[in-house]
C-alpha cells in the first residue's frame, strides 16, 4: 500500500518514536525485571521505605513500561508496512530510549523520589555513578548513531 | 474453545482444590482471584459470546439482545472508564475495607464478591478488546489510558498489600499472595495491551494514506501522563 510519498519525514519520526518508546520500555520492563530482580536480584519486589506519592509514581512507570513496548513494536510493525525500515536509525533510537530511561529511573527513581535503591548492603556511590554514567553513555551512543543514519534530518 | 476454556478457568477458581485452599490462604486466594478476575473474562471475551448467541437465538430474541445491549445503561456500564472503576475500585474496596475478612464469613458476601470480579472483569475486557460487534466501541486513547491505569491501579495495590496484609493474613502469605498478583497479573495485562494495539494496527491497514500520526503526543488522560515522574 506504500506509496514513494510514504517514506517522508513522517514515518522516520515514527522510526525514532517507535525504537525510543520500545528502548524505555525494555529498560523499564525487561531489563529491569530479568536482570536486576530476577538474575543478579539486586532489586526488591518492593523495599518497604517509600512514600505513598513514589509508590504511585513507580505503579504507573510499571503500567506504561510494558505499554510503550508493547506500542514501540506495533509502530515499528506499522512503518515496516508502508516502506522500508532504516534499521540503522531504529536502533540509534533503542539505544537512545534505553539510555534515556535509565538515566531517569537512576537519578528520579532511584535518587529524587527514592522508589528503591540498586543494591542493598552496599555503598552505593560506585553503583549510582556506573548506572548514571553507562545511561548517559547510552544516550550519547544511541543519538549518534541515530543522526549518522538520518543526517537529512536537518534538511526534512 | 475459548469460551470454554474461560468457563474452566472460572470454574476453577471458584470450587475444587484453588478454592478451597482459598479459605484459608491468601496465596490460593489469589490464584483464585487471577483465574476469575483477569484469565476467565479474557477467554470469555475472546470466545465472542454475544455473536454465537446471535447466531443461534431466533431472530426475535436476537432483536431483543440487541435492543438490550444498546439501551442506555448497558451502554454506561459498559464503557471503559466505568468498567475500570469498577474493577479496580472493587479491588481496592475489597482489599483495604473489611470485606476480605467478611468474605469469609459470610456466604453471601462471598457469592457476591466472586461475581462482581467475573462481571466486571469481562465487562472491562470486552470493553478494551472485545472480538463482539460492538458499534459504541471507544476511541484506541481511551481504551488505551484506562488500561495503563488499571494497570498501575493494580500494581499499586499489590505493593500495597505486600506491606499491609489483609486482616487474618500472615505477613508471608500476604507477601507471595502480593507477587503472584503483581506477576500474575501483568502477564495477562501484557496479553491485553497485545490485543488492543493490534486492533490499532489493522485498523490501520485499509487506509490507503498514512494516518497523520495519531502517536507522537503521549495519551492526554491525565492520569497516564501525571504518572511518569
Amino acid at each position: 500500500m506504500s506509496d514513494v510519498e510514504d517514506t517522508g519525514p513522517p514515518l522516520g519520526r515514527r522510526t525514532d518514536l517507535s525504537g525510543f518508546l520500545f528502548g524505555c520500555g525494555v529498560a523499564a520492563s525487561v531489563i529491569d525485571l530479568f536482570v536486576f530482580h530476577l538474575a543478579l536480584q539486586w532489586h526488591h519486589f518492593y523495599d518497604l521505605s517509600t512514600t505513598r506519592v513514589a509508590l504511585t509514581a513507580d505503579g504507573f512507570f510499571h503500567a506504561f513500561g510494558w505499554f510503550i513496548t508493547v506500542w514501540g513494536l506495533f509502530l515499528l510493525a506499522d512503518v515496516r508496512r508502508r516502506t522500508q525500515v532504516v534499521w540503522t536509525r531504529w536502533a540509534g533510537a533503542v539505544v537512545t530510549g534505553v539510555g534515556f530511561f535509565q538515566l531517569v529511573d537512576g537519578v528520579v527513581s532511584h535518587k529524587l523520589l527514592g522508589i528503591h535503591q540498586i543494591r542493598y548492603g552496599v555503598d552505593l556511590l560506585p553503583y549510582d555513578m556506573t548506572w548514571i554514567g553507562s545511561a548517559v553513555l547510552l544516550l550519547v551512543v544511541g543519538l549518534l548513531v541515530r543522526r549518522r543514519a538520518a543526517p537529512a534530518r536537518a534538511s526534512s | 474453545m475459548c469460551w470454554s476454556a474461560g468457563v474452566v478457568c472460572a470454574g476453577a477458581g471458584l470450587v475444587g482444590p484453588v478454592a478451597t485452599a482459598a479459605h484459608t490462604s491468601f496465596t490460593a486466594h489469589m490464584t483464585a482471584h487471577l483465574l476469575l478476575g483477569m484469565l476467565a473474562p479474557l477467554l470469555l471475551v475472546l470466545g465472542a459470546p454475544v455473536t454465537l448467541a446471535l447466531r443461534a437465538l431466533p431472530v426475535t430474541w436476537g432483536k431483543r439482545l440487541t435492543r438490550l445491549l444498546r439501551t442506555a445503561p448497558v451502554r454506561a456500564a459498559t464503557h471503559p472508564v466505568v468498567a475500570g472503576l469498577m474493577n479496580a475500585g472493587g479491588l481496592w474496596v475489597l482489599y483495604t475495607t473489611s470485606v476480605y475478612p467478611l468474605m469469609h464469613s459470610s456466604v453471601l458476601v462471598h457469592a457476591l464478591v466472586h461475581a462482581h470480579v467475573l462481571v466486571w472483569g469481562y465487562v472491562l475486557t470486552a470493553s478494551l478488546v472485545g472480538v463482539d460487534p460492538d458499534p459504541h466501541r471507544s476511541p484506541v486513547l481511551i481504551r488505551s489510558g484506562v488500561l495503563v491505569v488499571v494497570v498501575a491501579a493494580h500494581s499499586i495495590l499489590s505493593r500495597w498489600l505486600y506491606a499491609h496484609p489483609p486482616t487474618g493474613v500472615s505477613t508471608a502469605d500476604g507477601r507471595s499472595g502480593a507477587q503472584l498478583m503483581y506477576y500474575g497479573g501483568d502477564v495477562v495485562d501484557v496479553v491485553l495491551m497485545v490485543r488492543l494495539l493490534h486492533g490499532w494496527y489493522t485498523s490501520g491497514r485499509q487506509r490507503t494514506t498514512p494516518r497523520p500520526l495519531p502517536a507522537p503526543a503521549a495519551p492526554h488522560r491525565p492520569g497516564t501522563v501525571r504518572g511518569d515522574p
